[in-house]
C-alpha cells in the first residue's frame, strides 16, 4: 500500500516522475486508468480537510453505514446496464465501470441478477430495545463532564461488529441485544472516571474502537442482565507527542490508522502499521487483539512496535514505569494486554515506534504456474529472509477475482496489451489458466535497495517458474484486501453470503492445509443442501521464519436454502475444525472474541486456560469489563 | 459414506447393482485391436504427474526415507551412503515397473485365457462408474477379496477394459522367483513386498514411503488384499491390518483430503486352484511358484470354470470413517515425516474398518445355487435323492434371500434346472446316480490304497465341497451361532441365551469374520433375522423357538457342526498330548494325525477335523481364552497346555456341561 496519503504536493510529484522514469526504463508500458502512483487503494482524505479534524464523528452512522461496511458513499451496485460500478470518490476505483465484474459474479455463483435480496433500507428505532440505564451512574457520569448517549441508532451502531452474521441480522432488520448506553470520553482520565464509575453501579462496561471486529467480540453477552455501556474511544484520538531522538510516538489510543499514518506523514514519520481494516480500526483494537500489518515484514506486528501501554483496570491502572526496549522483569505484562480483547481493561494510551517515511515504494506480482509453486517460492524468500514489506500470494480462484475488477481500459493498445500478456503466459510459457496463480508484493526502502532488492526476490521467483508481471497486478491484488469487504454487501443483495478468516500454521503444512480446508468448504456446503459450488478461495498473506498466515474467503449463493446462516455457521465452524486438525492456528490477527471461543481450551491447554482466568480473576473480579470474549 | 460401512440391519434390503458380461464385446471383436486401442483413463485430479524414475527419487529423497536412513546408519555405525544405497537396492527390488506394452500384451493374452476359462464375467457396471469418479476425485485404494491367482490379473484386466487407472498391486514376494513371470507381473503394475520383515525399520521405511508417495501424489490406485493371502477354504480370512494402516495414515496427517477405500468382491463359479487347496489343507505343500509349473498348469485351460462375478462396491471414506473417532490434530507438534505410533483410537479404527470392508467384500460376493446344493449334500454325508435336494435346495434359497444372501438364482428357471446346472459344472464333486446325489468320494479302496491314503481321498472331496459351503456362511453364521446358543443354554432366558452366544461368538471369532466388540450387535442381528423366518420368537424377557422353527434352527446347527467337531478334536489332542513341551510348528501335523486315527477308528465322521485350517484357528482361539499358552524358547515357540481349561472347554462345545463365561472357563 502507499504511504498512507499527503506527502506534501512536492514529495508527490517528485515521487510521480521517479515512477515514469522507472516505468520507461523498464519499457513496461502502464494502462492509463490503472495505478499509476503507489498510493491508490484506501480512501484518500480531500486534500482540504485540516490535519486535525476527527475524522470519526461520535455520530458515526452519519457517515457510515448501519447495516454495511464502511462510508455510506461508497458501495458497488450493479447498474442499469447490469455492469458492475463503485459510486463515491473516496477510493482510486470510486466512479469506475468494472466491466467483467457481472459475468464473473454470476459464473461464480451461480445467481442472476433479476434474484434479488435487498437489505432493510432504514433502522426501524421502534424495534430497538428501551436502554435499562442505572441512573444515578448517568448521573454521575454528567457531572463528570462524560458524553454520554442513549439514543437508538447510536446503541445499535455499537452493539456489533461485521461477522457475516451480525450483518446479515442488520439488512433482516432483526435487533438484538444492544448497549444500553454510549459514552466517549475524551482522555485518560475520563476513562479512570467511567471505570471507578461503573465499578461502583456494577455496571458492565464494552470498550469500542473501530468496531470492525469479526469475532463476535462486540455482541453483548445475551446473559448480561446489567447495564451494558459502550464505551467508545473514538474522541481519544490526538497524538500526544513524538519523539524524534527515540523515533517514539506517545498516541491516544482511540485514534484510527489511517489518521495515525496520516497524521505522522506529516511530520515525516510513519508506524508502518497497516492491517487491512486500517481505514476504521483503532490502536486500542489493535493491542487489544494483536493486530497484524501487511507491511509487518519491515515493521513488525503490533507486539513488535509497541513499546509503552496504558491501561484502566477495576484494579486501577496498569503501565510500565520506563520505555526501556527489552527488559527482563518476569513475563511480559504486555502480553497480558495484548489479546485480552476488552476482557481486562480499556487500553488509553500506547507509546509505538514510528520510522522515517521510506523514500520509494513499488507494486510487483509474479505470475506461477501453480499455488505450490508459488509456496515454495514464498518459503525460499522466508528463508533466505528477503520479504519485501509485503508479499501475498493468491491462489487461482482469486487471481480471477481480482480480474474481474479490473476497471474499463480506455485504449485499445491496453486491451491489445493485456491480451498480448495473456497469450504469453499461457501459451508461449504452458501455464495453465486454472492453476496459474499470483504473488504481488510491496518494496519499501531507499531507490536503490528497493531496486536491488526487487531483483533477488524476481531471481529467487525464477527458480521456481515466476514470471514477473508487472506493477499494475500487484496493485490490483492490495486493492482487492479494501474493497473486499464493500463487495460482501454487494453480494448480499443478490443471495450471496461470505465472509473471510485467517489462520498461522509451519511451512510444511502450508499446501496441504489450503487444499483440506478448502475442499473442505466445498463438501460441507454440498452436503448442507448448498445448489451451486461455494468461492473457496486463498492467500498466503504474511510469511514468517516458520511458517505463514493463510486467509480464506468463502462465499455462497444461498437461494432455496431455509436457514442460509445456520448453513453458514456449520460450513463456517468446519473449516476452522479442518484448520485445526491440519496444525494451523486458532487464529493469527483476528482474534477470538466469542465466536471461536469453543476452541480455546484445545488451543492453549487447560492449564494454559486456567492462568488466562486468573489473570481476570485478580483484574477484574466482578467482570465490569464483561463482554465475555476470549474466556 | 458412513452409512456404507454400518449397513442397515437387514441386509436384504440392501440394492445391488446389476452385473454385465463384459468378455461378451470381447467374444464379438478382435483382442488385438482391443489390447492396441487408445487407452487414456481419467486420473487424480490433483494428480503431479510423474515418471517412474521421478517416482523412484521422490521416494529415496523423501524426509521419511532420510530420516530413518539417519537413525539407520547411527544405530549400526554404517555410513550413511551405505545405507542409502541399500534402501535403494530395496526400492529396486520391489517396485513396479508399470508399462502400458505389458499391459497391453496381458490384456490379448487374458482375453484370450479368460474367453476360454470363463463362460462369462459379468461386472457391475455401476460400480465401475462409481470407482471412475473416486479415482478423479481422490486417492483410491483398491481391496478386492482373494480366492485365486486370478484375482490380480482380472483386476488390472478390468480397469483397462473399462479405460481406468490401473492399479498398482501389492504382491507376495513369492512370485519374484517366477523369473519371467514375475518381471511381467513388475510391469504390469505389481510390487513386491517381504512377507515378513517385523524388526527391519529399513525395509518399513522404504515400503511404507513407497506407498505413501504413490497415494499422495494420486500416482496410481493402490491395490492389495486385506487378506494377506488366498483363502483356501472360501471364507473370508482375518484382515492383516499393516497396509491399510499405511494408506490411512497420510489422511490422518493431512497430506490428502480424503482417501476412498473401495471393496472389490471377486467370486468364481469354480475356482482354478479348487483340489489344490484342499490338499494344501490337508498337509501336502504348496508347490512353489515356477514359470514351469504355470506352464504344465495349461490343462486348466481345458476345463469349464463358468461365470465369475466382480462386484465393486460403494467407495467408503477414510475421512467419514475417522469423522468423530481419531483427532487428527495429534499429529501437529512433530514433523510429519518422523514416524508416530498412531494413537490407540486410531489403531482401533483401523482395525475396525478392516474388519467391515471384509464384511462388505463377503456380502457383495456373488453366491451361485452350487453353494446351496454343496452345503446340503455336506449334511447328507450319505446322499439325497434328486427331488429331495431340489426341495431342500428350493427352501433353503428362501432362507438364504430371507437373510439377504446376494444369490444369483435364474427366477425364471425351474429349480430342477438350477440346481441340475450346478451339478453338472461340479461334476468332480458330486455324482448323480440312479436319481440319487451323493458327494463323489471313493467308497473303498482303489489298488494300493491304504486306508489312511483313501481317508484323504474322502477329505480331499469333502474339503473342495467344503469350500463352497463356506462361501455361503457370512450369511448364516449369526443365525447359527444363536440356534447353536439357543440349544446349550439352560433357558430361554435372553441373557442366558446371550451368555452361549457370546461364549461360541468368542471361540469362533478367528474362524469368520465378526467383528471385535461387536457381539451384542450380533446377537440382536441374529435374534432379528431368526424372528424375520419365524423361526424364533422373541418377547421382553425371553427367546424361544417357534412352532414351524424346527428345521430351520436345525439346519443352522448342522451348519456350525463341523466347526464345533474340529474344536473338540483338537482340544481332545491337546488334552491327551503327552510331549510337555509341544512346538508350534508341530501342532498341525499333530493334530491331524490325532484326528486321522479317530477317523480310521470310526469315531470320527467329520473329515473337515482334518483341515489345517481349522486346526489353526481352534488354537488361536484357545490361546485367546487361555487355554493354551504360547512360551518362546530361544527362537523356537512351544505350547503350555493348560488341561483342565482344554477339557472344560471341549465339553463345553459339545453342550455336554453350560457355558460359562468364557473368562470363567480358563479355570
Amino acid at each position: 500500500m502507499a504511504s498512507n496519503t499527503d506527502i506534501s504536493e512536492r514529495q508527490r510529484i517528485a515521487a510521480r516522475r521517479l515512477r515514469v522514469v522507472a516505468g520507461h526504463l523498464q519499457k513496461c508500458v502502464q494502462g492509463e486508468g490503472a495505478g499509476v502512483s503507489a498510493q491508490a487503494c484506501k480512501t484518500e482524505t480531500p486534500r482540504s480537510s485540516p490535519a486535525k479534524a476527527t475524522s470519526v464523528p461520535k455520530r458515526r452512522q452519519d457517515i457510515m453505514k448501519w447495516n454495511g461496511w464502511g462510508y455510506s458513499d461508497s458501495r458497488f451496485l450493479f447498474n442499469k446496464k447490469g455492469q458492475g460500478e463503485f459510486t463515491g470518490k473516496r477510493y482510486r476505483l470510486s466512479g469506475m465501470i468494472l466491466p467483467s465484474l457481472k459475468d464473473w459474479f454470476e459464473a461464480t455463483f451461480g445467481t442472476s441478477l433479476q434474484h434479488k435480496t435487498p437489505a432493510t433500507p432504514t433502522l426501524n428505532v421502534s424495534a430497538v430495545p428501551p436502554p435499562n440505564l442505572v441512573e444515578p451512574f448517568v448521573e454521575e457520569l454528567k457531572v463528570a463532564g462524560v458524553a454520554a448517549s442513549h439514543d437508538p441508532e447510536g446503541r445499535v451502531f455499537r452493539s456489533h461488529g461485521h461477522c457475516l452474521h451480525e450483518i446479515f441480522a442488520l439488512r433482516e432488520g432483526r435487533i438484538g441485544r444492544v448497549p444500553d448506553l454510549v459514552v466517549w470520553p475524551n482522555c485518560h482520565n475520563d476513562v479512570v472516571k467511567i471505570v471507578e464509575l461503573a465499578c461502583k453501579y456494577n455496571v458492565c462496561l464494552m470498550p469500542y474502537g473501530g468496531g470492525t471486529s469479526v469475532s463476535s467480540a462486540l455482541e453483548c453477552p445475551l446473559e448480561e442482565t446489567r447495564s451494558v455501556v459502550s464505551l467508545d474511544t473514538s474522541q481519544m484520538n490526538r497524538i500526544l507527542w513524538i519523539d524524534e531522538k527515540n523515533l517514539t510516538v506517545h498516541v491516544e489510543a482511540g485514534i484510527i490508522g489511517q489518521d495515525l499514518e496520516r497524521q505522522l506523514n506529516e511530520s515525516g514519520y510513519c508506524t508502518g502499521h497497516e492491517p487491512d481494516s486500517m481505514e476504521f480500526s483503532s490502536l486500542g483494537g489493535w493491542v487489544a487483539t494483536r493486530a497484524s500489518g501487511m507491511k509487518k515484514n519491515i515493521y513488525g506486528n503490533i507486539e513488535d512496535l509497541v513499546v509503552h501501554i496504558k491501561m484502566v483496570t477495576p484494579r486501577g491502572v496498569i503501565e510500565k514505569s520506563c520505555q526501556g526496549p527489552r527488559m527482563s522483569t518476569g513475563p511480559d505484562i504486555h502480553h497480558f494486554i495484548m489479546g485480552s480483547e476488552g476482557t481486562l481493561g480499556v487500553v488509553t494510551e500506547v507509546t509505538m515506534k514510528i520510522r522515517p517515511l521510506p523514500e520509494y515504494q513499488k507494486y510487483g506480482s509474479i505470475v506461477f504456474p501453480n499455488f505450490q509453486q508459488g509456496v515454495s517460492c514464498l518459503r525460499e524468500v522466508a528463508r533466505q529472509r528477503c520479504a519485501p514489506a509485503s508479499i501475498r500470494l493468491m491462489d487461482n480462484e482469486q487471481f480471477q477475482f481480482g480480474h474481474a475488477l479490473k476497471p474499463q481500459v480506455s485504449s485499445i493498445f491496453t486491451s491489445f496489451l493485456d491480451g498480448l500478456k495473456k497469450f504469453y503466459i499461457t501459451k508461449f510459457k504452458g501455464f495453465e489458466p486454472h492453476h496459474l496463480c499470483v504473488a504481488t508484493l510491496l518494496f519499501e526502502g531507499d531507490r536503490e535497495k528497493v531496486l536491488q532488492h526487487e531483483k533477488q526476490v524476481y531471481d529467487i521467483a525464477a527458480k521456481f517458474g515466476g514470471l514477473a508481471a508487472g506493477e499494475d497486478n500487484g496493485q490490483r491484488g492490495y486493492m482487492l484486501t479494501f474493497v473486499i469487504a464493500y463487495l460482501r454487501d454487494l453480494g448480499m443483495d443478490y443471495y450471496v453470503i461470505g465472509e473471510s478468516f485467517e489462520t498461522s500454521v509451519p511451512w510444511d503444512r502450508v499446501l496441504d492445509l489450503c487444499r483440506n480446508v478448502k475442499e473442505r468448504i466445498v463438501r460441507e456446503c454440498k452436503e448442507r443442501g448448498v445448489q451451486f459450488p461455494p468461492f473457496s478461495t486463498c492467500r498466503v498473506t504474511q510469511t514468517y521464519d516458520a511458517g505463514a498466515c493463510v486467509y480464506f474467503y468463502f462465499a455462497f449463493n444461498y437461494r432455496g436454502l431455509a436457514d442460509p446462516l445456520h448453513v453458514y455457521e456449520r460450513v463456517e465452524h468446519e473449516a476452522r475444525e479442518e484448520i485445526l486438525a491440519n496444525g494451523g492456528s486458532l487464529s493469527h490477527h483476528h482474534g477470538v472474541g466469542k465466536l471461536r471461543k469453543e476452541w480455546m481450551r484445545e488451543a492453549v491447554s487447560t492449564v494454559g486456560l486456567g492462568m488466562l482466568q486468573s489473570v481476570k480473576e485478580y483484574v477484574d473480579p466482578n467482570n465490569i469489563f464483561g463482554n465475555r470474549n476470549l474466556l | 459414506m458412513a452409512s456404507v460401512l454400518y449397513s442397515p440391519r437387514d441386509p436384504g434390503l440392501k440394492k445391488r447393482d446389476e452385473l454385465e458380461d463384459m468378455l461378451e464385446e470381447r467374444r464379438r471383436s478382435s483382442d488385438a485391436r482391443h489390447a492396441l486401442r487408445c487407452y487414456a483413463p481419467a486420473v487424480y485430479k490433483g494428480l503431479a504427474p510423474r515418471e517412474v524414475s521421478a517416482l523412484r527419487g521422490a521416494v529415496l529423497q523423501s524426509d521419511a526415507l532420510q530420516h530413518v536412513i539417519g537413525q539407520v546408519s547411527a544405530e549400526c555405525g554404517e555410513r550413511r551412503e551405505l545405507v542409502q544405497e541399500e534402501a535403494a537396492h530395496l526400492l529396486d527390488e520391489m517396485a513396479h515397473r508399470l508399462r502400458l506394452g505389458t499391459v497391453r500384451f496381458f490384456a490379448y493374452v487374458l482375453s484370450k485365457v479368460f474367453k476360454t476359462l470363463f463362460r462369462s464375467v459379468r461386472v457391475n457396471e455401476e460400480g465401475v462408474q462409481r470407482l471412475q469418479q473416486a479415482i478423479q476425485d481422490h486417492p483410491v485404494v483398491l481391496l478386492p477379496s482373494h480366492r485365486s491367482y486370478m484375482d490380480f490379473l482380472m483386476m488390472s484386466y478390468i480397469l483397462y477394459t473399462y479405460d481406468l487407472a490401473l492399479p498398482v498391486i501389492a504382491a507376495g514376494m513369492d512370485f519374484m522367483s517366477m523369473k519371467v513371470v514375475g518381471e511381467m507381473l513388475r510391469m504390469s503394475g505389481a510390487f513386491f513386498i517381504r512377507r515378513s520383515f517385523g524388526g527391519d525399520k529399513l525395509y518399513w521405511a522404504v515400503f511404507s514411503e513407497y506407498v505413501k508417495t504413490m497415494l499422495r501424489t494420486g500416482y496410481a490406485p493402490i491395490e492389495f488384499f486385506l487378506e494377506g493371502t488366498r483363502s483356501r477354504t472360501g471364507k473370508s480370512l482375518t484382515p492383516k491390518t499393516g497396509l491399510l494402516n499405511i494408506v490411512m495414515e497420510p489422511f490422518f496427517k493431512g497430506e490428502v483430503f480424503d482417501i476412498h477405500l473401495v471393496p472389490v468382491s471377486i467370486s468364481y463359479d469354480r475356482i482354478l486352484e479348487e483340489s489344490l487347496y484342499a490338499r494344501e489343507l490337508l498337509g501336502v505343500p504348496k508347490p512353489k511358484e515356477t514359470t514351469s509349473g504355470l506352464l504344465k498348469a495349461r490343462q486348466i485351460l481345458r476345463e469349464d470354470y463358468g461365470v465369475m462375478h466382480v462386484y465393486f462396491g460403494h467407495p467408503v471414506s477414510v475421512r467419514s470413517l475417522a469423522q468423530g473417532r481419531v483427532k487428527r490434530s495429534q499429529y501437529n507438534l512433530v514433523p510429519r515425516h518422523i514416524p508416530q505410533r498412531p494413537c490407540l483410537a486410531a489403531q482401533a479404527l483401523v482395525g475396525e474398518a478392516a474388519f467391515r470392508l471384509v464384511r462388505l467384500q463377503e456380502q457383495a460376493m456373488v453366491l451361485r445355487p452350487w453353494t446351496l446344493v454343496a452345503t446340503l449334500l455336506l449334511q447328507n454325508p450319505d446322499g439325497m435323492d434328486l427331488p429331495v435336494l431340489e426341495e431342500q435346495a428350493a427352501w433353503l434359497r428362501r432362507l438364504a434371500l430371507s437373510f439377504g444372501a446376494f444369490l444369483d438364482w435364474p427366477d425364471c428357471k425351474p429349480c430342477r434346472e438350477v440346481v441340475g446346472a450346478g451339478l453338472a459344472l461340479h461334476k468332480n464333486l458330486a455324482r448323480v446316480s440312479g436319481g440319487r446325489v451323493r458327494l463323489a468320494v471313493a467308497e473303498t479302496p482303489g489298488v494300493g490304497q491304504t486306508a489312511e491314503e483313501l481317508a484323504f481321498d474322502r477329505a480331499v472331496g469333502v474339503l473342495s465341497c467344503a469350500s463352497y459351503r463356506n462361501q455361503i456362511l457370512h450369511v448364516f453364521i449369526r443365525p447359527a451361532l444363536l440356534s447353536v446358543a439357543l440349544r446349550t443354554a439352560n433357558s430361554s432366558r435372553k441373557d442366558e441365551v446371550y451368555t452361549c452366544f457370546n461364549f461360541l461368538w468368542t471361540v469362533f471369532s478367528n474362524e469368520f469374520i465378526l467383528c471385535p466388540g461387536a457381539s451384542v450387535q450380533d446377537f440382536e442381528e441374529a435374534c432379528y433375522l431368526l424372528g424375520k423366518c419365524c423361526a424364533v420368537q422373541e418377547s421382553q424377557q425371553d427367546i424361544v423357538m417357534s412352532e414351524g422353527g424346527h428345521a430351520t434352527l436345525a439346519f443352522l446347527r448342522a451348519l456350525l457342526d463341523p466347526f464345533l467337531q474340529g474344536y473338540q478334536v483338537v482340544c481332545q489332542y491337546l488334552c491327551k498330548e503327552t510331549e510337555e513341551n509341544l512346538r508350534e510348528n508341530k501342532f498341525v501335523p499333530a493334530a491331524r494325525n490325532f484326528a486321522l486315527q479317530l477317523i480310521l477308528a470310526g469315531t470320527l465322521k467329520c473329515y473337515e477335523a482334518l483341515s489345517s485350517d481349522l486346526q489353526k484357528n481352534a488354537l488361536a482361539a484357545l490361546v485367546q481364552l487361555e487355554a493354551v499358552t504360547k512360551v518362546k524358547v530361544g527362537d523356537q515357540v512351544t505350547l503350555k497346555v493348560n488341561r483342565r481349561a482344554a477339557s472344560s472347554l471341549e465339553d463345553m462345545l459339545g453342550g455336554r456341561i453350560p457355558t460359562q463365561k468364557p473368562v470363567h472357563a480358563r479355570l
